[in-house]
């Protein structure tokens, strides 16, 4: 079966007050399929490398967006990132085909509890309904669009279990697109992508 | 003169020759010195008599030892200390002491001189220790900071010693002083306070050290400024060394040890800005002094009395090591020096040391410990010495590995130390550096050439050091070997480039951030090894240039656009423009190709430039451009 090389886009402007996207970002790091880019790191002046980045995305087959939810949305070199690099004839428009087919996931960290994010909770919004604007990128780049992977509560994460555990699913989750293994018509309906991987371990040892 | 010619050689060929053979071998410099000795003495008899008047000389050494000693040690640093130095270095002196003069008691000795040996049996060599743990690397561990406090509290506890083991004088050993009275009269040292009442004793002693104190703090930093304004290097090693005899000499008429005032010295110029000056140039002195006196000990062992009391001496040897390791292992468990440390620190300090020749033949003069038995004992005192490299190899091949492998178990502790930053140069330059550096945490260590400079920097607390980064030794001082980076600020090319070449070359791991003058300069350190350099004008240029912009009515962020499409083609094209730099003939700093080349850059940043403002799609055209007119139509839906 075909494998996916994967580009991790790392968005994370206080990496020194993180403890959970740098554990997340250190993982793939070591990981030989996985392109991990520390955007803030690259470009701590904000002055983004168009053709460098068009590059990174043309190798690759999955482009993961990880950063910690900042104002329903992602902090702001990603979204630097997109206005500059999604341009016109490149990403979209007449010519613009260079994305097509790929896989498109977010992963990221929120504050909030899970019951927040629902119409009854205080944010109102799901997440994956907050992302539509990401989701409605992908789709008219004509990436293939996964619900996000999301751990919340995650000020408190690493003193419950909740971090490792998310650590364990994230390591299926990047195991799954490597292998290409995921089910997309099974996510269309999911709010997060961690409801399919679960805490069934079976379906990534599976892949 | 022409004996004094032959006697220098013959010691400095036996350096040469057995110092490196013996590095080689992993034995290290001191045992080197020491089988140099010993070959040039007791084995082929080339030296003679006159080591005894070489190793007074060369026991100066130790002195400049303990003034550099002193001068890594601030007050704030000694007074943190205190408790080990009191605990476990006044225990260490108490029990050996104790525990040696009760075995020599034992051994039919009488009580004073029983008590008198086991006072200089209690001290290791500060000599021996210090220098291996500088060579091997071990003064930074647990087990090296715990002997060196130890090992200071021996060099203080030398000066009562010396006031009391006068007071142990054998009756019958005086008698027979007193008839040979008119031969020693000669040998009688030079003294300002001899046959003063105490009281007045008491005060010289008080109003000595309160000079070297007082003059140190505030005479010492007019006097190195007055030099150091002549430029003179060489009248600077004369003030260095002028301090240290100078106090070595105050000590000596009242009676106290040199080695303890210059220590004190030390101390008080350990905060001052020309102290890494002062180290580089008293430390060749120390070395090659320290160096002669091992090569005197070895040469001063009498064969024949060695083979006559062989067994005794190497008895009492093993007698006096067993005595001192032990004590030394119990105050280690005590402390809560654990492991290898803990090996360490006992193997390290079960030596006699060269304070016990010293006090040897101190004892011998004032008719404390009679000559025979002092002999021998001066053999038990150099062989311990001789033995401890080996004890030291012992603990690097044996001891070290198997604590190795255990602690690899252990979850290693969080290093939160970033390293050091040396900064050579304090001018208007290396400040703003160093002001970003202190202000996050970072230790630096800021060197300027110009004393003015320095003081002025120190008036607005800013910590610096006089001293010509540019000499190696002086950039070791300022502690280039555990550093983590160099940045040269220095406004000199020439200098900025050699310093560049050098510390490239010696610490190739050191990351080297350099600034250059110019275009050209900033070639050569390229090619010097620079990591990285930092043109000094260019970015500073660029904001002005951004500025005029501004004002002329461009949008600042468009401005800020530019500036950074100006950079990136700068950055694209420099390589091309280095390589074909230096390709350059001899003699000019640019040649004909490399103004072509720098000229098409010119016109490939104004394209640059230009390619944004064109008013049709292109794919030169980046950045924020909306999709073109009528693109809604593309889409079907």
């Amino acid at each position: 079966m075909k494998k996916n090389r994967i580009l991790l886009l790392f968005a994370h402007p206080s990496q020194h007050r993180s403890n959970v996207n740098a554990p997340l970002f250190e993982y793939a790091k070591s990981l030989d399929y996985v392109t991990a880019v520390d955007l803030y790191a690259k470009y701590p002046t904000y002055q983004i490398d168009i053709d460098d980045e068009q590059q990174l995305l043309n190798a690759h087959d999955v482009v993961i967006f990880q950063f910690p939810f900042y104002w329903y949305s992602t902090p702001s070199i990603l979204k630097e990132w997109q206005d500059l690099v999604l341009e016109y004839g490149y990403a979209y428009g007449q010519d613009g085909k260079a994305l097509q087919g790929k896989l498109f996931i977010c992963a990221i960290s929120a504050g909030g509890k899970e019951e927040a994010y629902r119409a009854k909770g205080y944010n109102h919004f799901t997440v994956r309904e907050l992302l539509q604007p990401l989701e409605q990128t992908a789709y008219i780049t004509g990436m293939t669009y996964l619900p996000p992977f999301a751990l919340f509560s995650s000020r408190s994460a690493q003193f419950d279990h909740a971090l490792s555990s998310h650590l364990a699913q994230w390591k299926l989750l990047l195991q799954a697109l490597y292998h290409n293994s995921i089910d997309v018509r099974a996510t269309e309906s999911l709010i997060t992508i961690n409801e399919l991987l679960g805490g069934s371990k079976t379906q990534g040892d599976k892949a | 003169m022409t004996i004094y010619f032959i006697q220098a050689f013959v010691y400095l060929l036996a350096a040469v020759i057995t110092v490196p053979l013996a590095k080689k071998l992993g034995l290290g410099s001191v045992l080197g010195y020491l089988i140099a000795g010993v070959i040039i003495g007791p084995v082929t008899g080339i030296v003679g008599q006159e080591t005894v008047t070489i190793q007074h000389f060369a026991e100066f050494g130790v002195v400049m030892m303990l003034f550099l000693v002193g001068l890594e040690l601030h007050p704030q640093m000694l007074w943190k200390m205190r408790n080990r130095l009191i605990g476990l270095g006044g225990l260490q002196v108490l029990l050996s002491t104790i525990l040696i003069s009760l075995v020599t008691y034992l051994l039919g000795q009488a009580f004073t001189v029983a008590i008198a040996v086991g006072l200089i049996f209690s001290l290791s060599s500060t000599a021996i220790v210090l220098q291996t743990f500088n060579e091997k690397g071990l003064s930074k561990t647990d087990g090296g900071k715990n002997a060196f406090s130890v090992l200071l509290m021996q060099d203080i506890a030398v000066i009562p010693m010396l006031a009391f083991i006068p007071m142990l004088a054998l009756p019958e050993l005086v008698a027979l002083a007193e008839q040979g009275k008119v031969a020693a009269q000669h040998h009688e040292e030079l003294s300002l306070v001899a046959g003063l009442p105490t009281w007045a004793y008491a005060l010289a002693i008080l109003a000595s050290i309160s000079s070297v104190v007082v003059l140190g703090h505030f005479l010492s930093r007019p006097l190195f400024h007055y030099v150091a304004q002549s430029g003179l290097r060489e009248i600077f090693v004369a003030t260095a060394l002028l301090i240290v005899i100078g106090i070595a000499a105050l000590m000596s008429l009242v009676g106290l040890s040199p080695a303890l005032g210059t220590f004190m010295a030390g101390v008080v110029l350990a905060n001052s800005e020309f102290r890494h000056e002062l180290e580089s140039n008293i430390e060749p002195f120390k070395g090659l002094l320290l160096g002669l006196f091992f090569i005197t000990v070895g040469a001063g062992i009498d064969f024949n009395v060695l083979t006559s009391h062989f067994a005794v001496v190497v008895g009492l040897t093993v007698a006096v090591m067993v005595i001192k390791g032990g004590v030394l292992w119990g105050l280690a468990s005590l402390f809560k020096i654990r492991n290898s440390d803990r090996w360490l620190f006992a193997l390290s300090l079960a030596q006699a040391g060269e304070f016990g020749f010293v006090l040897l033949s101190f004892s011998i003069q004032n008719s404390v410990i009679p000559d025979h038995v002092a002999q021998i004992l001066q053999l038990v005192v150099a062989l311990s010495m001789f033995l401890t490299p080996s004890l030291f190899i012992l603990f690097e091949k044996v001891i070290m590995p198997r604590y190795q492998t255990t602690n690899s178990s252990q979850p290693f502790d969080v290093i939160d130390e970033k390293g050091k930053v040396i900064i050579a140069g304090g001018g208007r330059f290396g400040q703003v550096v160093n002001r970003l550096l202190v202000a996050n945490d970072i230790k630096t260590v800021v060197m300027d050439l110009d004393a003015s400079q320095v003081e002025n920097l120190r008036t607005i607390k800013i910590k610096t050091f006089f001293g010509d980064a540019t000499r190696p030794e002086l950039l070791h001082t300022a502690g280039i070997d555990n550093a983590s980076a160099l940045v040269v600020a220095i406004d000199d090319r020439e200098s900025a480039k050699s310093l560049v070449h050098y510390a490239k070359q010696s610490f190739p791991n050191i990351k080297i951030i350099t600034r250059a003058y110019d275009r050209g300069h900033n070639y050569e350190l390229r090619q010097a090894g620079a990591d990285i350099i930092v043109n000094e004008t260019y970015h500073s240029a660029l904001e002005v240039g951004a500025q005029a912009m501004t004002s002329l009515g461009y949008h600042p962020f468009l401005v800020e656009q530019k500036k950074f499409a100006f950079i990136k083609t700068e950055v694209q094209a420099s390589q091309h423009l280095y390589e074909r730099w230096s390709l350059r003939s001899e003699g000019e700093q640019y040649d004909h190709d490399y103004r072509k080349l720098f000229m098409q850059i010119e016109e490939a940043i104004k394209e640059a430039m230009q390619s944004d403002r064109l008013d049709k799609h292109s794919h030169d055209e980046r950045g924020w451009t909306p999709p073109p007119k009528g693109y809604e139509n593309d889409f079907d839906s």
